[in-house]
């Protein structure tokens, strides 16, 4: 029998009454893979995190996690995940250590492997100095490497992260980056990770594109930005729909209109930019050229900006 | 995490779900009981909010109403009012640190607390526990405070009538609790506990023969014999009483009804709670 996948999830459907957060999703993370659940605020990442970390029961669908059904047997999947949830979940009156201990009790692990396990972590979490301080007296990002620490304390295989780096600066959160790759190598630990900041994405093996409860897509970063035909050219102007006429007509190039921006997909687009500037050099206030982002494959996949009117 | 930059030495691969330690159901228990303490204790305006308003009742209404005070049939000795509003005193302090320990469900949902528990493989019965007991250990702790004061009041308690009247107070702590349970854990907000304590939770303490004897007849004496708080005060009067010797059918419930009736709302209390806690709604993922 093959080896389940961390995560499986076939034809999952949420509803919160009548609306849709999540319509008929399907995908699976294989083991040992950074996986990112990128997307809109609203566009059903959460919802999908807190099916995954069994705080909301399964409505239609099936998740299983290392083959183990999630709506049947949530405490054996209780057991395999770690959950660092976006929003805090520490006990502001206690100490670092003592919030690790109780932590570490509820998963069933006591004493001196319970210990030991805490200054592991926290020495390599970089706030051993700090365990006998109280949490309210923290920082939000050293708060935010506790939060790390929590989830991490009962060694699972699979990591679940809200919005990981929220709180956390640039430095620290390479750092966050980092460590979750270590652990992929070298003790073979998953993690799903959801986030809405493109940049963060990248750092994914892989990843589901959610926009308003649909997957739009999966796959490597890189694939995913290979969706765009060539080059992005994006175009602003003062009359984004009488140009997009004009290009069509003269160069017989498709233009969207997206956020109030002309944006076309070229194979050559260096070219066609010249003769775009030659032929209207009135109606383009600034053009820009790139190769294609995580953003371009958004709006690409999904008609719209990534913080499309409502969404944001 | 600047400092975390040092390589990760390559450590043996997790161990399979089989030899993972499997979750406790005691030891969730004691984990949550002990945070219960120990934030109680570090939170000094709960200490003094819990005790001291039941002990200012106690002197200024035991002052206030002693000349009004008509002593209920039972009581075959002189009593005052002071002496018969003490043990509804110490039901006070219990109601009072039960429910103020339970408040703190909404505040562990706010805060984000919960939701760790939520996500951890205990079940929901330790989790309940777990928070039922901490409230009763605390809420025990003030009341014996407060009956140490016995003496004052010409009660003389006996060591078995102390030991009795322990086991009756956790009974009784435990009950509260999980009512505290029941009403904390769908509420949103504080606010909306502070609201049913004060049209549900106090009226249920007024009329449970604590604040004044339940009249012979007449629609308020119904309203006090369907209490059920009326029983655990009951219970409370005649264990303090061992000794003396207080007839059933005088007013004052017997102790075999009293222990049947409480143990019943004890066990609907719990019921409710463990299943409230093992219902998952949206409301609880945030």
């Amino acid at each position: 029998m093959p080896e389940p996948q961390a995560v499986d999830i076939h034809g999952l459907t949420h509803r919160y009454g009548d609306h849709a957060a999540l319509s008929d999703i399907s995908f699976s993370v294989a083991r040992r893979e950074l996986f990112g659940l990128l997307g809109p605020n609203g566009g059903g990442k959460t919802t999908l995190f807190r099916l995954l970390s069994t705080l909301l029961p399964i409505q239609s669908g099936r998740v299983e996690i290392f083959g183990t059904d999630v709506a049947a047997r949530q405490e054996d999947v209780r057991r395999q995940i770690g959950v660092v949830f976006q929003s805090p979940s520490l006990d502001r009156v206690l100490t670092v250590r003592e919030n690790l201990l109780h932590q570490g009790h509820l998963y069933g692990m006591r004493r001196g492997a319970l210990r030991e396990r805490i200054d592991v972590l926290l020495g390599r979490l970089g706030i051993a100095d700090r365990a006998g301080d109280r949490i309210a007296s923290l920082s939000g990002g050293l708060q935010r490497r506790v939060e790390i620490a929590k989830g991490l304390l009962h060694q699972p295989r699979l990591l679940l992260l809200d919005e990981p780096s929220t709180g956390l600066d640039p430095g620290a959160r390479d750092d966050l980056w980092r460590y979750l790759r270590d652990l992929r190598d070298h003790e073979g630990v998953t993690a799903v990770v959801t986030t809405h900041l493109m940049e963060e994405a990248e750092h994914c093996d892989r990843l589901a594109i959610l926009d308003k409860g649909r997957l739009v897509a999966t796959g490597p970063p890189a694939e995913l930005r290979a969706h765009v035909g060539g080059d992005c050219i994006t175009i602003q102007s003062e009359m984004p729909a009488e140009l997009a006429e004009k290009i069509a007509t003269r160069f017989d190039v498709e233009s969207a209109i997206v956020g109030g921006r002309l944006r076309i997909e070229r194979a050559d687009g260096h070219d066609l930019v010249r003769e775009l500037v030659d032929a209207f050099p009135d109606e383009i206030s600034t053009v820009t050229l790139g190769k294609p982002t995580l953003q371009d494959a958004f709006i690409h996949l999904t008609g719209h900006q990534f913080w499309g009117e409502g969404d944001a | 995490m600047s400092t975390s930059t040092a390589p990760v030495a390559p450590s043996p691969a997790p161990p399979a779900l089989e030899a993972q330690p499997r979750g406790s159901f005691w030891l969730p228990i004691y984990t949550l009981t002990q945070r219960e303490l120990v934030r109680f204790f570090r939170q000094r305006t709960r200490v003094i909010g819990a005790l001291g308003q039941p002990l200012l009742f106690w002197i200024l209404f035991g002052a206030g109403l002693k000349g009004s005070f008509q002593p209920p049939r039972w009581a075959n000795w002189e009593m005052s009012y002071q002496e018969y509003f003490f043990p509804g005193v110490a039901v006070m302090i219990v109601m009072f640190t039960a429910i103020f320990s339970t408040i703190s469900i909404i505040e562990d949902r706010r805060e984000g607390f919960l939701q760790g528990v939520l996500v951890a493989p205990i079940s929901r019965l330790s989790l309940v526990l777990g928070k039922l007991c901490g409230g009763t250990v605390l809420a025990v702790l003030q009341a014996v405070l407060f009956l140490l004061l016995a003496p004052t009041m010409g009660i003389s308690i006996t060591p078995a009538a102390a030991l009795l009247t322990l086991v009756w107070l956790t009974l009784l702590s435990f009950t509260l609790t999980a009512l505290g349970f029941v009403i904390a854990w769908p509420m949103e907000s504080t606010q909306g506990f502070h609201a049913i304590m004060s049209v549900f939770l106090m009226p249920m303490w007024l009329l449970s023969g604590a604040f004044f004897p339940a009249g012979e007849s007449g629609w308020l004496s119904w309203i006090i014999a369907a209490n059920p708080l009326t029983y655990g005060m009951a219970g409370l009067r005649r264990l303090l009483y061992f000794g003396r010797d207080i007839p059933t059918g005088s007013g004052l419930p017997g102790l075999g009804t009293s222990l049947v009736v409480t143990c019943l709302f004890c066990a609907v209390c719990v019921g409710l709670s463990v299943y409230l806690a093992g219902r998952r709604v949206s409301k609880d993922a945030r």
